[in-house]
């Protein structure tokens, strides 16, 4: 890759932040449900057969229309907060113990991409970062046996350890030779699934009597303990991502390392000609973000699959960088966007289940949110915002409704 | 032609960057527009180019209305403009250059080039604008690109040309022969618009002066009015206007280079700096200023020969190491290099000590202190902020300058490497800087000043190199002659007099 298109593409994910303020992430996550209404209008088939009587019933078919999305959003919501219709107090809170599940693994690869973004590197590679981990995690987790917090503890620093390195490599590479992050850790995801499977068919990693790819399960003491009774899955790997959340906002905020990542994230030229290094920088970023995304992998891991598969991790690193752009790369608002992100794929179930919208229509919001916020303009066209960057004086006063 | 500019009024957002402003150019006149940076004179040139449209105020043209949407319109109407920035394809000859957009079709639609070059010729003689028409734009030095850029200017008919800041790119000799091009133009009977901030320059070639400020027209001075009532006029307030300097006092040397050799095929050069000096850099932009920069700050490497700051070799060192060593540096670019935009102006301030203490132990940043200091330098250097949280990116560029400037002098510093340090600002904050280097050179501390602004050169120079392409042609007092110093810029030796050169 060359040069200019190098530059372009650190441009774009250092300019992430201002490129959508509050007002505009908020906003596109409204048109995104929008959108997602009418989707959720146009595969129901109750709702095209009312229009196609619109002649002769025009309220009807807009009653049935309304009735189909309010029914469909509803269930969403229940399905991601709480089910007032529970029977016992557990079904009461199933549906917020699920969203927090969903999200703790998304909270950490989107921290991962978070702090990528800092140092102005665009950390694609979450995925396998996060996959090494479960593997990292699951191996220490059924291989030994170990006094229990111990063995819990072994098999998370496995987990950040082998994501580390999975991260850290390609920081490595680009301040040692320039070789562009977004190339080597997309590459190093493929390697990353296919170790998994090559594991897999290692007698090591076989799980006895089974023939198929699939691990012994995690011993008991290597399990991330759940906080709740009963058959909540919530577990203490929400304890870990908001530690790991609060230290990554302490280590941007307060340490010298966070220091250097920002102001080379944000000007390189000026970084380096204040004395910095940015190899370093680079080699420091990558390697605690994918030791983040390598964490995703083993909470995953601990906390609710308990076994190695080659379908480890689904989507963690993936989904990791549309909570860090919905959490416009910073440390709150990646956390809030994991718990959005959890709670629509938590929502989701049930609302197929209930009304037989597709779960699909998640991945549909989850990928128009991305989409209104990579285009920052449109969605201030639609809601008739001042266009900030209108002129250099205009842009610190057109903030609001104009 | 004559145009009238009547009560044009432009505002961004809160801001009226041009305020009511009336004016008239008639045919045959050089008008000069006096102001500061961010006064308006861009903006107004932008409507009369018909880059922007006014919000209020209409053009007028020998007396009629005249509309310009975007810049054709304005060529159209017969106005030319010559940006700071050349819109030059350096891989196209001259000819095809100016032909670009209005090109002379042959048969079956191809390019005539002959006709081109025929055009270039015949502009060139007309008035004394030299260029080899077949020749590659990108290798003509600025002044000739410079040159092609009136030449396109001219070809479509201008009648009313635009200079915004001509000079910034030119030695002094460049500039008189741009000034004698622009009076062969007015004798023709058309006329220019010169913009400049250089009273020396605006004295001496125009036949009116107007000033801005603060988008408004506050003066029509006399041609003959001094520099320092321009300057007062610019400002608003009267300006003394070159730090009267103390002799040199100075002491051992500082830096040492030994037959550096700045870029292949040039010699090594030798330059000496001591401490309580001012060396000055002079020449034209481009002739080895900048590598020379980069291997004191630690960016490149020499190809051959030594650097020695205080006997010490920093050839090759990294940046931080010769930092460390006392070494303060003043980019250039102050925004691209010197600042981090969305950082605040109190991380800036600590943009390269944050590792050290007091404002940081073991690996954290020791934020009290850091504030501290920022208060602390906000104070001492008057930098102007909303407060010590906003963006550097927020900052005025004098206050920028000053924010780089307090960071770089509140360290104890052997030698200051400080490049164009008052490029772009308005008097009142020039007036600063250059009193502050002139503290730091009363303090012991040895200075690297590059610059193109030969007028800054003079005042603070205790002794000025010659860049040519790569190599020290002559090193001067800064007494010698101005004519001399630009025939040096243009590579003679220092021993060439002034007549014989002539």
């Amino acid at each position: 890759m060359n040069g200019a298109a190098a530059r372009r593409l650190r441009t774009a994910a250092t300019g992430l932040r201002s490129a959508g303020d509050g007002t505009v992430t908020l906003l596109a996550v409204v048109l995104a449900f929008a959108a997602g209404a009418f989707v959720i209008a146009v595969s129901d088939d109750a709702v095209l057969e009312s229009w196609g009587d619109v002649a002769t019933d025009p309220l009807g078919a807009i009653e049935e229309t309304v009735a189909t999305v309010a029914d469909a959003y509803w269930a969403l919501i229940r399905g991601a907060i709480l089910d007032p219709q529970g029977a016992s107090l557990e079904a009461v809170l199933s549906p917020l113990s699920e969203t927090v599940v969903t999200a703790t693994p998304l909270m950490l690869s989107g921290l991962a991409v978070t702090l990528a973004f800092r140092a102005g590197l665009f950390n694609i590679g979450g995925q396998g970062q996060a996959v090494v981990g479960a593997a990292a995690a699951a191996f220490v987790g059924f291989h030994f046996n170990l006094a229990p917090g111990i063995h819990l503890a072994a098999a998370l620093a496995a987990g950040i350890l082998a994501g580390a390195v999975w991260g850290g490599v390609p920081g490595w590479l680009k301040g040692r030779t320039g070789a562009h992050e977004v190339i080597t850790t997309i590459m190093l995801n493929y390697v990353a699934t296919i170790l998994i499977v090559y594991l897999l068919a290692h007698e090591t990693f076989r799980r006895e009597g089974r023939a198929d790819a699939i691990s012994p399960l995690v011993r008991p003491d290597a399990r991330l303990p759940h906080l709740l009774g009963g058959d909540l899955r919530l577990h203490a790997g929400l304890l870990v991502a908001l530690a790991a959340a609060a230290a990554v906002g302490w280590l941007l905020a307060r340490t010298t390392a966070g220091f250097e990542l920002r102001a080379t994230g944000l000007n390189l030229r000026a970084a380096e000609t204040a004395g910095m290094r940015p190899a370093r920088v680079y080699l420091v970023a990558m390697a605690v973000a994918g030791g983040l995304a390598g964490l995703a992998g083993a909470t995953q891991m601990l906390g609710t699959d308990f076994t190695l598969t080659p379908g480890v991790a689904t989507g963690i690193g993936f989904t990791g960088i549309s909570v860090a752009l919905l959490g416009r790369a910073t440390v709150k608002g990646t956390v809030a966007a994991s718990l959005l992100f959890g709670g629509l794929q938590a929502g989701g179930i049930q609302m197929q289940a209930s009304t037989g919208t597709p779960v699909d229509l998640v991945t549909i919001i989850q990928g128009l949110i991305v989409l209104f916020i990579a285009a920052p303009l449109l969605v201030r066209s639609v809601f008739r915002l001042r266009a900030a960057d209108a002129s250099p004086v205009a842009a610190s006063t057109a903030r609001g409704w104009s | 032609m004559k145009l009238e500019l009547r009560h044009i009024t432009k505002r961004f957002g809160t801001v009226v960057a041009n305020d009511g402003i009336s004016l008239t150019v008639q045919a045959g006149e050089i008008l000069c527009l006096l102001g500061e940076n961010g006064a308006g004179k861009s903006t107004l040139m932008n409507l009369l180019f018909g880059v922007t449209r006014p919000d209020a105020g209409a053009l007028a043209i020998d007396g009629r209305a005249a509309v310009f949407d975007s810049p054709q319109d304005a060529i159209r109407a017969g106005i030319g403009m010559v940006h700071q920035h050349f819109a030059l394809v350096p891989t196209l000859t001259v000819a095809e250059n100016v032909a670009l957009g209005d090109e002379p079709a042959g048969r079956l639609g191809w390019l005539d080039r002959r006709a081109a070059a025929d055009d270039v010729r015949r502009l060139s003689d007309e008035y004394g604008l030299a260029v080899p028409p077949e020749a590659l734009v990108g290798d003509l030095s600025v002044g000739l690109q410079q040159r092609v850029e009136i030449i396109k200017a001219l070809r479509r008919d201008a009648q009313l040309l635009i200079l915004d800041e001509p000079t910034a790119v030119l030695t002094p000799q460049e500039s008189e022969r741009l000034f004698g091009v622009m009076r062969r133009l007015r004798d023709s009977g058309r006329s220019v618009i010169f913009i400049s901030h250089k009273l020396r320059e605006v004295r001496s070639v125009a036949d009116r002066i107007i000033v801005i400020r603060r988008g408004r027209v506050v003066g029509t001075p006399a041609r003959d009015a001094s520099e320092s009532e321009l300057a007062a006029m610019m400002v608003g307030r009267p300006v003394e206007l070159l730090a009267a300097k103390p002799g040199a006092a100075p002491g051992a040397t500082v830096l040492r280079l030994g037959r550096v050799v700045l870029r292949p095929g040039a010699g090594g050069i030798d330059l000496d700096v001591r401490a309580g000096e001012i060396v000055a850099l002079a020449g034209v932009q481009g002739n080895g200023q900048a590598e020379l920069v980069d291997l004191l700050t630690g960016r490149r490497r020499p190809a051959a020969g030594a650097i020695e700051l205080r006997s010490d070799d920093i050839a090759g060192r990294s940046t931080r190491e010769i930092l460390a060593k006392g070494v303060g540096y003043i980019p250039e670019d102050r925004d691209r290099d010197g600042l981090v935009g969305d950082l605040s102006v109190t991380e800036n301030l600590i943009l390269d000590t944050y590792h050290a203490p007091p404002f940081s132990r073991r690996a954290h940043l020791r934020l009290g202190r850091i504030a501290d200091h920022a208060d602390t330098l906000m104070r001492q250097f008057d930098i102007r902020a909303a407060s010590a949280a906003s963006a550097a990116g927020t900052l005025s560029g004098g206050n920028a300058q000053k924010l780089v400037l307090a960071r770089e002098l509140s360290r104890a510093l052997g030698l200051l490497v400080a490049v164009e340090p008052t490029r772009g600002l308005d008097i009142g904050s020039v007036e600063f800087v250059r009193r502050r280097i002139l503290e730091a050179r009363a303090g012991g501390t040895a200075i690297v000043l590059v610059s193109s602004d030969l007028d800054e050169i003079v005042a603070l120079a205790d002794r000025i190199a010659v860049l040519y392409r790569g190599d020290v042609v002559g090193i001067v007092g800064p007494d010698v002659p101005r004519a001399q110093l630009g025939l040096m810029m243009a590579g003679a030796s220092a021993g060439t007099s002034v007549d014989a050169a002539a």
